[in-house]
């Protein structure tokens, strides 16, 4: 093994609330081989060459969405990324953009998680349900209109992705919308008016712009850009219908 | 006591940072070029209603070599947006199904193209026939 080793720089951009101002890159030699993750190149920094590195990550296996950040200025799952696909290269680190900088890799997903409470991300049943009456069935075409939006991991490379969410952080953005999407046409849920409310907001799909780049980044092909837009169209008819019926009909 | 001091990051020069953030703006700013053209063919209109003298005004201007170059960069401004527009579409329409089987995404622009090009042969043919 030790033949196949070759050498790659990785500089990490890092920020430690109680001694920095604003961060710095910090360089870093890592010897790799051709199986190795940028996960594992960060672990490596941090196991050998500075254990203050600060990181998130878990499964190792692109299904716990915790270990996205900036590579080469593109957001990604480092699990999902290798170093030998930099090599020559150097490779340059950043918490995803677009969200507040905890640590160095680390940043402070807050905002994203009461936005996610915020879309009631379950399904609603319309009235409760007795366990003798049994599941509550679906049709494979009524799972194949949510099953995309259903692969969210909740990673957030999608914010970091979009602009709008850097320039309005009040906006709702990709994996919210594309979850609510993915609830509100579940036929086993009844909440869709009151999620109605959240899209048909400034902050909801009208804080769009189809830039794209969402849909993109996802790791899962998601394609949030896919649930925004049709929602546009969905808040558009929902606007129009509460002229003649409460509730837009709902 | 909490020693959290999160840092944001500015957004200065946030549409020069990554290639698709360059081709969202070319894309959004092709509403510019097709703004004045919108508004050269409405001048052109009042010209046509103030007389005969007037609309052989607009249409001398428009045979300017200015005009030309104006045209021909606003075409290529709005062929540009129809191009990115029938690759997004498939996104803001909900899901066709054929058969019981999801129309895929490629077969929906393939089709915008098709039918874009009759719809100029139809014109076409309408110019040509009168």
């Amino acid at each position: 093994m030790a033949n196949n080793e070759k050498t790659i720089e990785i500089e990490v951009l890092r920020y430690r609330p109680e001694e920095d101002d604003k961060p710095f890159l910090q360089s870093f030699k890592v010897p790799f081989t051709d199986d190795m993750s940028v996960l594992q190149g960060v672990q490596y920094i941090k196991d050998y060459l500075d254990g203050s590195v600060s990181f998130r990550w878990s499964c190792r296996m692109a299904i716990c969405g915790s270990c996205g950040m900036m590579i080469n200025g593109v957001p990604k799952l480092s699990c999902k990324t290798f170093l030998r696909e930099y090599y020559p290269g150097k490779i340059t680190l950043e918490a995803l953009k677009h969200f507040p900088i905890e640590k160095d890799l680390v940043i402070d997903l807050s905002d994203f998680i009461g936005k996610l409470e915020s879309i009631k991300p379950y399904i609603v049943p319309d009235a409760p349900r007795a366990l003798e009456e049994g599941e509550y069935l679906q049709t494979p075409r009524q799972l194949d209109r949510i099953a995309q939006f259903s692969s969210c991991i909740n990673c957030m490379l999608c914010y970091a992705a979009c602009p709008q969410y850097g320039l309005k952080p009040e906006y709702l953005g990709p994996a919210a919308i594309a979850l609510l999407h993915r609830y509100n046409e579940d036929n086993r849920d009844s909440a869709k008016a009151e999620r109605m409310q959240l899209l048909n907001a400034h902050e909801g799909v009208w804080g769009c712009t189809l830039v794209g780049y969402c849909s993109e980044v996802c790791p899962k092909d998601v394609d949030p850009a896919a649930a925004i837009n049709r929602n546009k169209v969905n808040s558009t008819i929902d606007y129009l219908l509460r002229f003649v019926a409460p509730r837009g009909g709902n | 006591m909490s020693t959290r001091k999160p840092y944001v990051r500015p957004m200065t020069g946030w549409w020069l940072k990554n290639p698709v953030y360059i081709r969202y703006i070319l894309r959004e700013s092709t509403a510019v070029f097709v703004g004045i053209y919108a508004v050269i063919l409405l001048i052109g209109l009042i010209r046509l209603s103030s007389g005969e003298a007037a609309w052989n005004g607009w249409i001398d201007a428009m045979r300017s070599p200015g005009a030309i170059l104006f045209h021909c960069v606003a075409l290529g401004a709005a062929v540009y947006h129809a191009i990115t527009w029938f690759a997004v579409a498939p996104k803001v329409m909900p899901p066709l199904y054929f058969k019981g089987e999801k129309v895929p995404v490629e077969k929906l622009v393939t089709a915008q193209y098709i039918l874009a090009g009759v719809i100029y042969l139809v014109l076409l043919g309408l110019i040509l026939w009168s």
